[in-house]
């Protein structure tokens, strides 16, 4: 219980401070402070299914993609005149929720195929659900085809988007740090052993996508409500892509690497704009991220934080200082 | 997309595309052969060396970012826009069985890739090298103990699998004359799906799912739906990997601790 109170003063501290922040900011920053949230939330559902379940996922733009049509076709083409009127900021969960829960069931659709499937297969098979979902969308007309779907209500304010990141991290920590979360962590250090331990290794892997997928549904639909259009090459591999070098560069299992991971590869992009014109306007922002994952992987395979989480380098920090002191004294 | 690259380099720097001929096609496959051969080895010994010992998971991961650094990579160097290939090999006229009309180019790319099939088939199954390749693959300590040269081998197999792509973009190329550095994302892609489809480790399994694959999707071009080709290939391979996994022709391997 002590634990879960440090949780609700998080999501207090959101509600209270959200709508001072969302006065007194500039538009530009807050545009990258709400795509900071989103990445958050994409990030850890991912390291849920590639850092703690070792199930290497390329489809979590496509389970975004989910979220993101089903929400903003509530919004914006079933109910758009409540959700244009002011009542409709309070009931923005409502469609967020579906979208989470369509995209969850997709990540079940998904999950079934991969209790067979490991590594380089699993990959290519989750890649391929992902642009299956896009050229699926691409070919529906309801939700505008390949024009995408404009005019999307902006609902997605500071409070929506941070309490909905609280709420996942919350959510998706408790999970890994239970009981129930080390038979996560057991698939991914050795699926037989696991087995034979009695770990029921195909719920497990299943749920690991059903979960990962329900919340990369809820950053999708929080992401319609901010760019406030969606388009299928929105979502393509490339977006999948990012998300994955987010979570290798935190650091495959650590949560909160994937936060600071996440803020920091939106912004870094943003922060860099003022040097395009050395590049003669070339993006280079995939070669290197490419690049950055090759280094990574030869020089520091387990990422930043590694599998540790912020406090426990804090708390590592602060006993090295303690030692140092000791020994100084002494 | 670096063996198209390169043809389309050298027959420009050499004026190929002013002589087309059987001749110059041929000077453009072997020197796109031998550039991706040697960017092969090249990235095989500085990425994935290091690796041998590291988790499948990190070996993946630098597969995928080799990848999409060569691919964005090229796409910064050689610049988005799609360039025109050189017409390095153009006969004039068609020819007709019955109501069919044939492209001699069409016959020519296939008989190329076909001759390269064969070569491959050969040299995995019949010479030396191919057979520590196939006992590498099967177990890569054990070969190492038998005194296989493992890092030798496994470099030489770099190459060639670069080499063969290489030749495959010059002949892409050839026949849709439109070159561009992300040309080779989806057909890598689907490459996999058809491997997968005939059975990996196999060469004959490879070459019927590449064909059962290319049938399809020209099929499902041809009547419908071609809006939905790129999904087809991943609807096959999720298909093929719940009913059959070891592909058309592949042999189930066991799995032990």
């Amino acid at each position: 219980m002590k634990s879960n109170i440090k949780w609700i003063v998080a999501l207090v501290g959101v509600w209270i401070l959200s709508p001072i922040l969302s006065k007194y900011f500039p538009p530009y920053e807050t545009l990258i402070l709400l795509q900071c949230g989103v990445a958050i939330i994409l990030a850890t559902s991912l390291n849920l299914i590639n850092g703690f379940t070792g199930q290497f996922s390329m489809g979590h733009a496509g389970f975004m993609a989910v979220g993101a049509y089903a929400s903003s076709v509530i919004t914006t083409v079933f109910y758009r005149d409540f959700f244009m009127s002011g009542m409709g900021d309070y009931f923005f969960f409502v469609p967020l929720l579906v979208g989470a829960i369509a995209a969850g069931l997709m990540g079940y659709l998904v999950g079934l195929p991969s209790l067979r499937l490991k590594g380089d297969y699993l990959a290519i098979v989750t890649l391929g659900f992902g642009e299956i979902i896009r050229v699926v969308l691409l070919n529906m007309e309801v939700v505008g085809g390949p024009r995408g779907m404009p005019g999307i209500p902006p609902l997605a304010n500071f409070t929506w988007i941070f309490s909905s990141v609280v709420i996942t991290f919350f959510v998706i920590w408790r999970i890994v740090k239970s009981r129930y979360g080390r038979s996560f962590v057991a698939v991914r250090e050795d699926e037989i052993a696991a087995e034979s331990m009695g770990v029921p290794t195909t719920q497990v892997k299943v749920w690991a996508f059903v979960i990962g997928a329900f919340f990369a549904g809820l950053a999708g639909g929080l992401y319609a409500h901010v760019v406030q259009i969606v388009t299928p090459t929105g979502f393509t591999f490339t977006k999948s892509f990012e998300l994955i070098i987010m979570v290798v560069l935190g650091g495959m299992g650590s949560l909160s690497g994937s936060v600071i991971a996440a803020v920091l590869l939106t912004i870094l992009p943003e922060a860099l704009r003022g040097y395009e014109a050395y590049t003669g306007g070339v993006d280079l922002r995939m070669v290197i991220y490419s690049f950055l994952l090759i280094v990574l992987m030869l020089s520091r395979p387990q990422g930043l934080l590694g599998r540790m989480e912020i406090n426990d380098i804090i708390a590592k920090l602060i006993s090295w200082f303690r030692k140092k002191k000791a020994e100084v004294a002494s | 997309m670096l063996g198209a690259y390169i043809a389309y380099y050298v027959s420009n720097a050499l004026g190929l595309g002013t002589h087309p001929s059987v001749g110059s096609l041929l000077i453009a496959l072997a020197s796109s052969m031998v550039g991706c051969a040697l960017i092969g080895f090249v990235i095989e010994r500085f990425a994935y060396r290091p690796l041998r010992s590291a988790p499948r998971i990190n070996i993946l991961i630098t597969a995928i970012g080799v990848s999409l650094f060569l691919e964005f990579g090229g796409q910064a160097l050689f610049g988005s826009t799609p360039r025109f290939f050189p017409q390095i090999y153009q006969p004039q006229v068609d020819f007709s069985i019955g109501e069919l009309i044939i492209n001699p180019l069409q016959v020519v790319v296939l008989s190329i890739s076909l001759i390269l099939m064969i070569a491959l088939q050969y040299l995995i199954y019949k010479t030396r090298m191919g057979r520590a390749m196939r006992a590498v693959s099967f177990s890569h300590d054990l070969a190492s103990l038998m005194g296989i040269p493992t890092d030798r081998v496994i470099s030489f197999t770099f190459m060639l699998g670069s080499a063969l792509a290489g030749a495959a973009g010059v002949l892409v190329g050839l026949i849709y004359p439109k070159i561009d550095p992300l040309m080779g994302v989806v057909p890598g892609l689907k490459c996999f799906v058809a491997a997968v489809l005939g059975g990996i480790g196999n060469v004959q399994g490879a070459v019927v799912g590449a064909i059962t694959l290319g049938l399809a999707e020209g099929f499902l071009v041809g009547y419908g739906a071609p809006t939905l080709r790129d999904a087809l290939a991943f609807v096959i391979l999720i298909v093929v990997l719940l009913l059959r996994p070891s592909g058309l022709f592949g042999v189930n391997r066991v799995e032990k601790v």
